[in-house]
C-alpha cells in the first residue's frame, strides 16, 4: 500500500488552525477564568486630568455588604515598586498604581473595591467621597513647554521628560545649496488601540506553595513576569503568567499596568483570588494610547526634485507618566524618518513632553507609521510645490535596488529592497496614466478626484539586542523548543505570544514541512511561563522572522539528533539520511527508509543505548537576530471628495507589499487587510480628543469613530517578493506595513483632489468638516 | 457597566404594565428594546429601581392597517419596520428610514416606542415621523389620547409623553400616488447615528408642480422638526433644480443647531441644507408622473 502523500504546506493558504474554536466561543480569554471563591476588582478613576486628593473617605464603601476591600494609594505606600519604563529618560516620574495625593490624568486609579461580584464592588465605589483640588491642566505639548506653564512633575522643574537629537550628514549645507526649502508642520493625532478584548487579569495566589498564577491579556508574559516580578517583590520562579485566549493587542497590550499590579497584590494580600476584567470606557482611557507627535519637517530641495537632506524638529506627547516604552516610541519615528530615499543628510531633534493624559507607547507601526507620514507628505509636498509627478519625485529619489544593503544616515541598515519595482507594479495595476487623464476630465466636471501614493520602508524582525535600551529587561532575541512526543507527534513552544497572527497555522506549517507529517501531526504552545521557556513575545512584526528563526534552529537540533539515531539503525552516514512522509530515507534512494516512529521508539525506549546520544527528543534554541528586516510597498488609492460636504469616498485601493518570502498568503492577507483598516481610520476617522481641562471626549466608541466595514473600500493587493537576506527564513515581516503605508496614502489621495482649491496641508483625520472649512475658505480668496 | 440593583417585571398586557407604572410612580421604567435605557443604565446614568418590561407585549408588536390608516405597535422593532411589506409598498419612507438606523443587532432589539420615547435628538425615526406627520397614540391608566408628531417632540430629550403613560403605536397616512421621497443621513462615524437626517416626502400635482412637501430633519437642532420654510417655498411651484436650491436653503432657517465634536453648528446646518436639497431633488426623481 502506497503511503498517503503528504502535502507541502509552506507558501499555501492554509485556513487559521486558531479560527474554529474562537468563532464557535470556545476559546478561554480572561474573563472566561472562573476560580473558586474569586473576588471581582473594580477601580475608580480620576474624573479630573489634574487635581490634588484631599482626602478620601472609604468608611461607608467598606460597610456595604459583599465588599471584601477597598484600597487607596495610601494603604499601598512603601509596600509595591513604581510604575517604570524600560527606556531610559532624563526624568522618570513615579508611578504608583494606585494615585497618591495627585492625579494627573482622567482615567488613573484612585481606588480598588474588591467584592464577591462586579456589582457590589461598584457600589463600595459610587459610596467613596473624595475631595479633589483641580489645578491647571495640561493637554497640549506644545503649550507644556512655553515658559510659565503649569508643571505636571515639580520635581523635575519641567516638562520635558527626555530630549533626542540626531545629526549626520551637512545638513546645513544642504540647506544652502539647496533650489528650495519646502517647511511645513505635520500632526500624528493621538490613536486609541481599541482591541476588540480589552485588558484583564485574574490573579490566583497559593498560600501553600508561596505561588503566584496571574492570567492577563498580554502581548509578552515573560517580559510581563519579569517586571511585576520585581513590582511585587516576588522571585520569577514563584511567579506564573498566562496569557490565555487574548483578543487583539496592536501594542497596547505590551506593558505593565497598574491594574495587574493591583489584581497581583490584592491576591496575595487577601488570599482570594482577584478578577479585574476592564470596561470599554475604561480601554479608552486608560490603555496606552499611538502617535500624538506634532513635528516641523524642513526638505531642501533642487528645482528637479531631488531631496538634498531631511529635517525635522518633534514635540511627542508622553502623557502624564511613562509607560514600557514611551520614550522609546519616537526615536523609531526620527530614524526611519527619510523612508525609501536616498538623502545625503539629516538631522532631527525630539522633545518628549509630559501633558495631563494617558502615555502614548506601541500601536500598531510603533513610530515607523509617523515616519513614513513625514518621508511621504515630503515626497508629496515636494512635487505640489515644483509641480512634478509625485511617482516620478519618489522614483527620482528612491535608493536604488543596486545599493542594498544600504546605510541610511540615521545609521540603520536597509537589508534589501526594490522600491521602483514595487511602486511600478502599483501603478499599472491603478493603470495610473489613465487615471491622471480621467482626473482632468472630472476636474472640468467640477468632480474631485485624487490620487494618493505611498512607497513605505520599515523596521520588522526586531530585533539584535542592541537595538532595545539597555535598561530593558529580556532582549531582541527569541526561543523555542521542539518536542518530538513518543508517538510521533510534534509539540512546538514558542517563546512569542501570538493573539491574532496566527502563528499556530505557520509553525505547524513549517514543522510539517520539516518532518513530512501533517500540520494536525504539530501542536502549537505559547503564551504561558511555566509552560514555556523564556521568550521576548510578540511585537514588532517580530513573531515569525525572530520567533520562526529560533524555531527552525530547535528543528535542526531535532532533525541531527533523529538523524543521528536512524544512521545507526539504517547503517548510514547521518548527513545521507532525510526526512520524507513520515520515513527517514536515504536521500539518493527515498524508497529505503525506515518509519519514523522506529527512530522516536528508540530515542524513548532507549533499550538499545545509543552511543553518544541522549534519550528523549527535546530540543531548545535562542535565536539572536544579527539585523533587522525592512519590509516596503506601494500603495495607491483614489479618493473623491464631495466639495459640498466635505466627505470622501474611496473609489480604489490598491497595495503591493513586499514581506519577504511567505508562509502563508492567507496570513498575510489577513494582516495587511487589518492594517490597511487601522491606517484609513488613522487617515479619516480616528482621534482621541481631549479638551483644554483634560477631559478626555472620546470615552466611548459611541464618540470614537473605528471604522465599520462600510467606511473601508474594497482592497485589491498584490506583492513583490525580495527576501531578507538578514533572516535565515528570507522573511521580512507584515503586522504593521499595512497601517503605516495606508495612512499618507489617504492624506495624499485627499491633497491630491483639493489641488484646485490650493489646499496643501490639513491635518488628520480628514473629517468632513475639516475639508468643507478649507474648501470654503479658499472659495473666499 | 455594572447597572444599579433593580428589579425587572415582565408585563403581559398593556393594562397590566400600566398598573406597574402606577404602583411604582417614580421609581420604574418602561424597558422596550434597552437599547437607550440599558447603556445609560451601565454607565449609572438611569438607576431605576424598577423596570418594566413591555417587549413581549402582544398588542404592541406588529403592523396592522386599519381604517385607511397604518398602525405601528410601539414596541415593533426596527428590522420588521424596515422588512414589513405593507411599510415598504405603502410608506416607503418609513421603510427606509428605520433600515438607516444603527447596524442589524441595533434594528433587531430597538423599537420605534422606545426611539420616540427617547427623543435622542439624533435619531433618524424622528425625522421620518414629522415628515409623515405621524400620530403618537398614548395610553395611561385614566385613558388614551393622541398626539401629533410636531407636538410630541418638545425638546432636547424631552416628549410630551407624561408619566404613567405608555407609547401604544404610531399611525399614518400611506403615500398618495405621484408621491416620491428619501431619507437621506450624514452618519456620525463613530456611533452611527445622524449628524443631520433630511426626510423627504413631495407629492406632485398632474401638471408636475409641487403639491405637497414635507421635510422633516433630525440631529440639526435640539429635536426633530418639520423645515415649514423650504416646504412653502417650494410648495405650488415646478420642481427645477435653483427652486430646490432656494427652498432648501432654509432648512435650518431659525434653529439653534446643535455642536459636538463630530460636527459644530455651523457645519450641521450647512449639512442640513446640502441634504435638503439632493434629498428633495432625489425624492422627486423617483415620481412618475
Ligand atoms: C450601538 C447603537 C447604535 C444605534 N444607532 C442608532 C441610529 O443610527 N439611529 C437611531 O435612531 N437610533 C440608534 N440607536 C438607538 C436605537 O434605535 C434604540 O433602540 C432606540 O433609540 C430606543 O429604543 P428601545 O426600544 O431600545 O428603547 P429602550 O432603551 O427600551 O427605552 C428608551 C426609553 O424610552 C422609554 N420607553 C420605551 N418604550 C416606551 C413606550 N412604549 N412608551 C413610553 N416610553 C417608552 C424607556 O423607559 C426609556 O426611557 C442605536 C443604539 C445603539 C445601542
Amino acid at each position: 500500500m502506497a503511503a498517503a502523500v503528504v502535502p507541502k504546506f509552506v507558501g499555501t493558504r492554509v485556513k487559521r488552525r486558531e479560527d474554529p474554536r474562537l468563532i464557535s466561543g470556545n476559546g478561554t480569554y480572561v474573563d472566561d477564568v472562573k476560580l473558586p471563591g474569586m473576588l471581582s476588582m473594580v477601580i475608580l478613576r480620576s474624573p479630573y486630568g489634574h487635581a490634588k486628593i484631599n482626602s478620601i473617605n472609604v468608611e461607608a464603601a467598606r460597610k456595604i455588604p459583599g465588599v471584601v476591600a477597598v484600597v487607596t494609594g495610601e494603604d499601598l505606600k512603601g509596600k509595591l515598586g513604581s510604575l517604570t519604563t524600560a527606556a531610559p529618560a532624563e526624568h522618570i516620574p513615579y508611578h504608583p498604581p494606585l494615585a497618591q495625593g495627585r492625579v494627573r490624568f482622567v482615567g488613573e486609579a484612585v481606588v480598588a473595591a474588591i467584592a464577591t461580584d462586579p456589582y457590589k464592588a461598584q457600589d463600595a465605589l459610587d459610596a467613596v467621597e473624595i475631595d479633589y483640588d483641580p489645578l491647571p491642566v495640561i493637554s497640549d505639548p506644545e503649550k507644556a513647554l512655553e515658559d510659565g506653564a503649569p508643571i505636571i512633575h515639580e520635581e523635575f522643574k519641567t516638562n520635558i521628560s527626555t530630549r533626542a537629537q540626531v545629526a549626520s550628514g551637512d545638513i546645513d549645507g544642504a540647506m544652502r545649496s539647496a533650489d528650495r526649502v519646502i517647511k511645513f508642520r505635520l500632526v500624528n493625532q493621538r490613536l486609541a488601540p481599541v482591541p476588540m478584548e480589552p485588558r484583564g487579569a485574574v490573579a490566583q495566589w497559593n498560600q501553600g506553595s508561596g505561588q503566584l498564577t496571574l492570567w492577563s491579556s498580554t502581548q509578552g508574559p515573560h517580559l510581563l513576569r519579569s517586571y511585576l516580578a520585581e513590582i511585587l517583590k516576588l522571585p520569577e520562579n514563584r511567579m506564573r503568567v498566562i496569557a490565555p485566549e487574548v483578543g487583539g493587542g496592536f501594542g497596547a497590550k505590551l506593558n505593565v499596568y497598574a491594574e495587574e499590579v493591583l489584581a497581583g497584590y490584592l491576591a496575595m494580600t487577601l488570599k482570594h483570588p482577584i478578577k479585574w476584567v476592564e470596561r470599554r470606557r475604561e480601554n479608552l482611557a486608560t490603555n496606552t494610547h499611538g502617535r500624538d507627535q506634532i513635528v516641523y519637517v524642513e526638505a531642501p530641495v533642487k528645482n528637479d526634485g531631488t531631496l538634498l537632506g531631511l529635517k525635522a524638529k518633534f514635540i511627542c506627547d508622553a502623557g502624564a507618566y511613562l509607560q514600557l516604552l514611551t520614550p522609546l516610541i519616537p526615536g523609531f519615528s526620527g530614524m526611519m524618518m527619510t523612508g525609501c530615499y536616498k538623502v545625503p543628510a539629516m538631522a532631527f531633534e525630539q522633545l518628549v513632553v509630559f501633558t495631563n493624559k494617558m502615555a502614548p507607547d506601541a500601536y500598531r507601526g510603533a513610530g515607523r507609521p509617523e515616519a513614513c507620514y513625514i518621508a511621504e507628505r515630503t515626497m508629496d509636498m515636494v512635487a505640489l510645490e515644483l509641480n512634478l509627478d509625485p511617482a516620478e519625485v519618489r522614483r527620482k529619489n528612491f535608493i536604488p535596488k543596486e545599493a542594498f544593503p544600504a546605510q541610511i544616515p540615521s545609521g540603520l541598515v536597509y537589508d534589501s529592497g526594490d522600491y521602483a519595482a514595487a511602486l511600478d507594479k502599483a501603478l499599472k495595476i491603478i493603470d495610473y496614466p489613465k487615471l491622471r487623464a480621467e482626473q482632468a476630465e472630472a476636474r472640468k466636471q467640477g468632480r474631485y478626484i485624487g490620487i494618493g501614493l505611498c512607497s513605505y520602508v520599515e523596521i520588522c524582525g526586531i530585533g539584535p539586542s542592541a537595538m532595545l535600551p539597555p535598561t530593558m529587561k529580556g532582549g531582541g532575541w527569541e526561543s523555542a523548543t521542539i518536542r518530538m512526543e513518543p508517538d510521533c507527534k510534534v509539540t512546538v513552544l514558542t517563546g512569542v505570544s501570538p493573539h491574532g497572527q496566527g502563528q499556530e497555522t505557520s509553525f505547524a506549517q513549517m514543522i510539517a514541512d520539516e518532518f513530512g507529517i501533517g500540520i494536525d501531526d504539530v501542536t502549537v504552545l505559547h503564551g504561558d511561563t511555566a509552560i514555556v521557556q523564556y521568550g521576548t513575545g510578540t511585537f514588532g512584526s517580530r513573531g515569525t522572522s525572530v520567533g520562526g528563526a529560533a524555531l527552525m534552529m530547535a528543528t535542526q537540533k531535532l532533525q541531527a539528533k533523529m538523524k543521528k539515531i536512524a544512521s545507526t539503525m539504517m547503517e548510514t552516514p547521518p548527513d545521507q539520511i532525510v526526512f520524507h512522509q513520515g520515513t527517514m530515507a536515504l536521500a539518493s534512494d527515498l524508497s529505503k527508509s525506515i518509519p519514523m516512529q522506529k527512530v522516536v521508539d528508540a530515542a524513548y525506549g532507549y533499550k538499545v543505548p545509543i552511543p553518544g546520544v541522549e534519550p528523549g527528543l527535546n530540543e531548545s534554541a535562542f535565536y539572536e537576530p544579527t539585523a533587522c528586516t525592512f519590509p516596503f510597498g506601494t500603495h495607491a488609492c483614489v479618493v473623491e471628495v464631495d466639495p459640498d460636504t466635505g466627505v470622501v469616498k474611496f473609489l480604489r485601493y490598491v497595495a503591493v507589499d513586499d514581506c519577504g518570502r511567505v508562509i502563508n498568503p492567507l496570513l498575510v492577507e489577513g494582516q495587511v487587510h487589518g492594517g490597511i483598516a487601522q491606517g484609513i481610520a488613522q487617515a479619516l476617522y480616528e482621534e482621541v480628543i481631549y479638551d483644554e481641562n483634560g477631559q478626555l471626549l472620546t470615552a466611548t466608541l459611541m464618540d470614537y469613530a473605528v471604522p465599520k466595514a462600510e467606511m473601508l473600500p474594497h482592497y485589491e493587493l498584490d506583492s513583490t517578493v525580495t527576501p531578507s537576506p538578514v533572516n535565515p527564513l528570507g522573511i521580512k515581516g507584515v503586522g504593521e506595513a499595512g497601517t503605516i503605508g495606508s495612512t499618507p496614502c489617504v492624506v495624499n489621495a485627499v491633497h491630491d483632489a483639493l489641488k484646485p482649491f490650493g489646499i496643501k496641508n490639513l491635518d488628520m483625520p480628514l473629517k468632513p468638516e475639516r475639508i468643507w472649512r478649507a474648501i470654503k475658505s479658499a472659495r473666499k480668496a | 457597566m455594572f447597572p444599579a440593583r433593580f428589579q425587572y417585571h415582565r408585563a403581559g398586557s398593556v393594562k397590566e404594565a400600566l398598573g406597574m407604572l402606577q404602583q411604582f410612580g417614580d421609581d420604574a421604567k418602561l424597558l422596550s428594546g434597552g437599547h437607550s435605557l440599558l447603556p445609560m443604565m451601565k454607565l449609572r446614568l438611569a438607576q431605576p429601581a424598577h423596570l418594566v418590561d413591555i417587549g413581549g407585549i402582544n398588542d404592541l408588536v406588529g403592523i396592522r392597517e386599519e381604517g385607511g390608516k397604518i398602525v405601528i405597535g410601539g414596541a415593533t422593532i426596527h428590522d420588521q419596520v424596515a422588512g414589513s411589506a405593507v411599510i415598504r409598498s405603502k410608506l416607503g419612507l418609513l421603510a427606509e428610514c428605520a433600515a438607516a438606523i444603527g447596524d442589524i443587532q441595533v434594528r433587531n432589539r430597538g423599537t420605534i416606542g422606545g426611539s420616540l420615547a427617547h427623543s435622542d435628538p439624533a435619531a433618524d425615526y424622528p425625522a421620518a415621523i414629522q415628515a409623515l406627520e405621524g400620530e403618537i397614540r398614548l395610553e395611561s391608566g385614566s385613558g388614551a389620547r393622541t398626539v401629533k408628531a410636531n407636538d410630541f417632540f418638545v425638546d432636547l430629550m424631552t416628549t410630551a409623553i407624561k408619566p404613567g403613560e405608555i407609547l401604544t403605536s404610531v399611525s399614518f397616512t400611506p403615500h398618495t400616488a405621484r408621491t416620491g421621497y428619501t431619507y437621506l443621513k450624514h452618519r456620525q462615524p463613530a456611533s452611527g447615528f445622524a449628524v443631520v437626517g433630511v426626510a423627504a416626502l413631495v407629492t406632485l400635482d398632474t401638471k408636475g408642480n409641487c403639491e405637497r412637501v414635507r421635510v422633516g430633519i433630525t440631529g440639526l437642532g435640539p429635536k426633530a422638526f418639520r423645515a415649514t420654510a423650504v416646504e412653502s417655498a417650494l410648495t405650488g411651484k415646478k420642481p427645477e433644480a435653483a427652486t430646490i436650491g432656494q427652498a432648501a436653503a432654509h432648512a435650518a432657517d431659525g434653529i439653534d443647531a446643535l455642536a459636538d465634536i463630530h460636527a459644530s453648528a455651523e457645519f450641521r446646518a450647512e449639512l442640513a441644507r446640502v441634504y435638503t436639497r439632493r434629498a428633495l431633488q432625489q425624492a422627486i426623481s423617483t415620481i412618475k408622473v
